[in-house]
């Protein structure tokens, strides 16, 4: 594991903040959201690491957005974890990169109410055509209505 | 994808006839080509991720599993697997077999159900009917040993919450040895058979590349060369344990995950005998108390039939996730359409459709449509007719 820490250090550089070994085998990476599209592509292309999923949550006082890639060799799961703001939630999108990450960003897109800048083929995907602008159903101010 | 005036739009779904779940796809064909798939999902989408907020840590065990009612140990299985992770404990050895023993069963079961499907699908009925037949046996297994031949309720944090029984053991063997014959004799049948071979061979080919792409995982992603399985590449429960190997296979097309899925049946009869073995005549512990969940996040994940399922938790400390993410092996599986599907003809599509083992439902509705004029053209009775013919064409020419 620790190889696997040194070579994402290495790799991301000033990039790459805060790796560690949170529980066994998952190593968490904080990014700056600025530099989300290199450091994943870093992850994806040069290191060859395969593309899981992304999951997005709400904080109290920000958005999170974690990237997973699996390092199967390794048997790790590397997770890339960016903040965004909560009045304006917006990041750069990874479908020129990865296309299969496209579903997963509409999906968040319409769950949390995060922009992903760039994505081509922004709809609706799991709710409805008609649902109602500005409703983000897994948001935490749902539980107080 | 634009509309021009030669492109026709075929709407599959949002009742689809293979699978479990209503799902949506639109195939863009020029003449009998398709030229693109768009897919769009939620027809029946439950907020699970959400609704586990707001249970028990013990609770969403139950929960998860009825995510899926063909493969309902999986979740179940990542979500064990995920809190195990996060707490950073063991669970007791005859804990181990057992969670290897019902997740194997489990994946006899799912492939034959495939196999039946597909089968059925090429105008093959005696598959259909051979397979789902040998696929009875197994149910009752789970019924011997769980009490339930779906959802089986067998796992908690921490271990499993029902034995097997040391006399129930030779019972399991001798049925499963008949099952393994079934399944040799029919493997045998299927890969042999000309037609078969002719029908599905380079349809649907999926690249390396392509399952890069997507993220494609399980059999899907072996049958392209993707070497990739959890169990092996993340050892857990009783998979270190005993001997077994992971099958893969080059082509990518359709024929290709038929003889992955059929492979691994065997190799899951190989799995689930050495677990017997190491059970049977022992006592031991099947259950670790986990009084509380820490705060922190944990990753789990289980190798399940249709490839890897992902559990992601974050804990505050409380009685309940404060996120849950989930994500079925379906969910980057399904995208591949986008690859395989275009320049095949529209009588492969069910096929293809099926190939991937989707995790959606068997009621139908399949037509197709011209885009200018809104004329129905084909309904899915009339897809499945042309796919039997092309069957019945190449059977001829054989």
């Amino acid at each position: 594991m620790k190889d696997i820490i040194g070579r994402i250090q290495s790799k991301l550089g000033d990039r790459g903040k805060d790796i560690k070994e949170q529980t066994n085998n998952r190593v968490y990476v904080s990014v700056d959201r600025k530099n989300i599209k290199e450091c994943a592509k870093i992850l994806f292309e040069d290191m060859d690491a395969r593309y899981i999923v992304a999951s997005g949550m709400e904080n109290f006082d920000s958005f999170e957005i974690l990237y997973h890639f699996g390092f199967d060799k390794e048997s790790a799961i590397v997770s890339l974890r960016v903040y965004l703001d909560k009045d304006n939630p917006e990041i750069d999108t990874l479908t020129d990169i990865i296309p299969g990450i496209s579903y997963i960003e509409r999906e968040m897109w319409e769950l949390l109410g995060i922009n992903f800048k760039g994505h081509p083929n922004m709809k609706h995907f799991l709710l409805g055509d008609d649902w109602e602008k500005g409703n983000y159903p897994l948001r935490k101010d749902k539980y107080e209505k | 994808m634009k509309n021009n005036k030669k492109t026709v739009i075929v709407p599959i779904g949002p009742y689809h006839p293979l699978l479990e779940e209503p799902e949506f796809f639109a195939l863009y064909c020029d003449g009998e080509k398709i030229v693109d798939v768009e897919w769009q999902a939620g027809y029946n989408h439950r907020g699970i991720e959400k609704l586990s907020e707001s249970k028990h840590w013990d609770q969403v065990t139950f929960l998860v599993e009825r995510i899926c009612g063909i493969c309902s140990t999986s979740h179940p299985f990542a979500y064990c697997n995920t809190i195990e992770n996060l707490i950073g404990m063991t669970i007791p050895e005859r804990a181990k077999y057992i969670r290897s023993i019902i997740g194997e069963l489990e994946r006899i079961h799912s492939h034959l159900l495939w196999m039946g499907l597909a089968g059925h699908f090429l105008g093959y009925n005696t598959v259909f009917m051979w397979a789902w037949k040998y696929r009875e046996p197994v149910l009752d297994l789970f019924e011997i040993i769980s009490g339930n031949r779906n959802h089986y309720a067998m796992f908690k944090i921490g271990g499993v919450r029902r034995n097997i029984e040391n006399e129930d053991i030779p019972k399991i063997r001798k049925m499963l040895a008949e099952i393994k014959g079934q399944l040799e004799m029919l493997i045998g049948a299927v890969l042999d058979d000309p037609v078969l071979t002719a029908r599905l061979k380079n349809v649907g080919v999926l690249t390396k590349q392509d399952i890069k792409n997507f993220g494609s995982v399980g059999p899907v992603a072996r049958a392209s060369g993707v070497d990739v399985d959890v169990r092996r590449d993340e050892p857990y429960a009783a998979y270190p344990l005993v001997e077994w190997s992971v099958i893969t296979a080059k082509n990518g097309d359709v024929l290709d995950k038929a003889v992955v899925r059929l492979s691994e049946c065997l190799e899951a009869v190989k799995i689930i005998t050495q677990c017997l073995d190491a059970i049977e005549g022992k006592a031991g512990e099947i259950g670790e108390e986990v009084r509380r969940v820490p705060e922190g996040e944990g990753i789990g994940r289980h190798e399940a039939p249709r490839g890897e399922c992902f559990h992601y938790i974050r804990s505050d400390g409380a009685n309940s996730p404060v996120r849950h993410k989930i994500r079925a092996p379906s969910y980057t599986n399904v995208p591949t359409f986008k690859a395989s599907c275009i320049g095949q003809t529209i009588s492969d599509v069910a096929i293809i459709l099926a190939g991937v083992d989707p995790c959606y439902c068997c009621t139908e509705r399949v037509a197709v449509y011209d885009a200018g004029k809104k004329k129905k053209l084909y309904d899915f009775q009339h897809l499945v007719e042309l796919s039997k013919q092309k069957t019945e064409r190449i059977r001829k020419e054989i």
